[in-house]
């Protein structure tokens, strides 16, 4: 089990701050690296994976640097964003040579291994620059997890993935993330992250913006009402209970049932039960519809 | 071969880059063979076919393609990061590479020279051009390679260097002599087998020390440059 940790890590070209004075630690499991474009997801992963030099700050994994120094890739596999592969080579010789650059002792077996993980059996003995976009993201997969890296990096993994392979590659993402393995991955598109992790780092405008699981973190927001969606036997009844409630600072009445706007989550959740039970009022749904990994998201950029 | 090393060279000689290299020493040999047939005295072709076509075009020339193209053409397109998220001393990358390079230019400059000096006086001369061009090699590929990690222009540099310093300044400016592989090429090749057809301008010695220090200094700035290989965070 390994982990990666920035300390203070800032980078910056010439007078634009890419990323500003971020600290995290990942440990075992899998993490959602979220921002909106520009926000320095890409920077901040490519210093991770020892491809750029922080201006300020460590990047370390088990505390050993990762800027010039290769011994690092023992530990740490990385899929970039950036679709660059050998062409000219078959699937199953591109990520044979990685076993062997990895110096792997039986780096046949890796490799198809590997292409096993990532469903590139069947096609292994084609030239790579036949394939479709969605093949060679795996066949990059496959080479990074030739050598089983502690640490697994990846930018934008599903991209190109039809929607088969793309939950084939969730399912492999939580398989690797349950056994123990540090993985990160960047995308920008949140039910992706939401279905792959309930952790998420969030970058906003070079600085993060807020780390954990997201449900939590949205929990924190005390700033911001949570809105839930109520249906009962009685809405009308229940609406009028619930106004009178201090934890409760709105509530619409409509066809489909109630929308309620909670300034605080525990003594709305503990204050609703009491009141159907003492109006004899039925609960049939009661729904957090804010706590959704997007609604997450559009208030920390808001914030 | 290095893993590296088989990449390097398939992805050589898998791009249409590689056509490049045929025409030069086709010309150079086609040009001698032609005044060979014809009779013409090889004091009126030799220079200008040896020296000004072998010498100062094919090996820079074949050298600039291949060198930058081990390596620059990676790092273009990005699949340099597949060699270099492996935990290999940089070293080994730089030296499989420069390998391959230094190989196959040797060979495709070499073997015309070889034969175009066979053809102008003796099989002596064409072993001299071959094993200066063999030197040359080596000095200009480490060169290139490394111009391939100082500049996202190589190629561009690297034709600066061939045309403007050792074509144009090199005839008019003796001082750049010093800093010019050609000449260390024609000065070894000179003093191996001495004819009319080869006039070094400068020494022995100095064309071994100074090839030499394009050959270690080039390699080992190329890998320092590597082992510091960043990638800008330009996507999002």
């Amino acid at each position: 089990m390994s982990t990666l940790e920035l300390q203070n890590v800032s980078r910056w070209y010439g007078n634009v701050v890419a990323v500003n004075d971020i600290s995290l630690n990942l440990g075992p499991g899998v993490t959602g690296l979220l921002g909106p474009n520009g926000a320095g997801k890409t920077t901040v992963l490519h210093m991770m994976a020892g491809f750029l030099n922080p201006s300020r700050g460590t990047v370390t994994i088990d505390g050993k640097p990762t800027w010039r120094n290769p011994a690092v890739y023992r530990d740490l596999g990385l899929v970039n964003e950036r679709e660059a592969v050998h062409g000219f080579l078959t699937a199953y010789e591109f990520v044979l040579a990685s076993a062997k650059m990895h110096k792997l002792p039986d780096a046949p077996g890796a490799a198809r291994r590997a292409l096993e993980l990532v469903e590139m059996t069947d096609a292994q003995d084609r030239r790579i620059e036949t394939y479709s976009k969605g093949m060679r993201q795996r066949t990059r997969v496959a080479a990074a997890l030739v050598h089983a890296p502690q640490v697994l990096l990846l930018d934008e993994p599903f991209n190109g993935m039809d929607p088969r392979q793309r939950m084939h590659m969730m399912t492999l993402l939580h398989s690797l993330g349950d056994q123990g393995h540090t993985i990160l991955f960047s995308s920008h598109i949140l039910e992706e992250v939401e279905q792959v992790s309930g952790t998420v780092q969030v970058i906003v405008a070079g600085r993060l913006a807020a780390s954990g699981d997201y449900r939590k973190i949205r929990r924190l927001m005390t700033n911001r009402p949570h809105v839930f969606a109520v249906q009962s036997s009685d809405d009308r009844q229940l609406a009028v209970a619930l106004i009178g409630e201090t934890s409760v600072s709105g509530v619409e009445i409509a066809n489909t049932g109630l929308t309620v706007r909670a300034a605080d989550y525990g003594s709305f959740t503990r204050a609703l039960p009491r009141i159907a039970l003492d109006r004899g009022i039925r609960l049939r749904k009661l729904l957090p519809s804010d706590e959704s990994l997007e609604s997450v998201f559009s208030y920390l950029l808001e914030a | 071969m290095t893993t590296v090393a088989y990449i390097t060279a398939r992805g050589l000689f898998g791009r249409r880059r590689v056509l490049l290299l045929l025409p030069l020493p086709l010309l150079l040999v086609g040009l001698a063979a032609l005044c060979r047939s014809y009779n013409v005295n090889p004091a009126d072709w030799g220079v200008p076919v040896l020296t000004a076509l072998g010498l100062a075009v094919v090996l820079p020339v074949t050298a600039l393609i291949v060198g930058t193209g081990v390596l620059g053409s990676e790092v273009d397109d990005g699949t340099i990061v597949h060699i270099l998220t492996k935990p290999m001393p940089r070293s080994n990358i730089i030296l499989a590479k420069l390998g391959v390079a230094v190989g196959v230019t040797a060979v495709t400059a070499a073997v015309p020279l070889f034969i175009a000096g066979t053809m102008a006086d003796s099989v002596r001369l064409g072993l001299a051009l071959a094993a200066g061009a063999a030197i040359g090699a080596c000095a200009y590929t480490a060169f290139f390679l490394m111009l391939s990690l100082l500049t996202r222009r190589p190629v561009l540099l690297g034709l600066v260097y061939i045309l403007v310093w050792e074509g144009l300044l090199g005839r008019f400016v003796s001082g750049t002599r010093v800093l010019s592989i050609e000449q260390y090429v024609i000065a070894i090749s000179d003093k191996i087998a001495p004819t009319d057809l080869l006039t070094g301008r400068v020494s022995l010695p100095v064309a071994i020390v100074m090839s030499s220090i394009f050959v270690i200094g080039g390699t080992l700035l190329a890998i320092d440059r590597l082992r510091s290989f960043s990638m800008a965070g330009e996507t999002s």
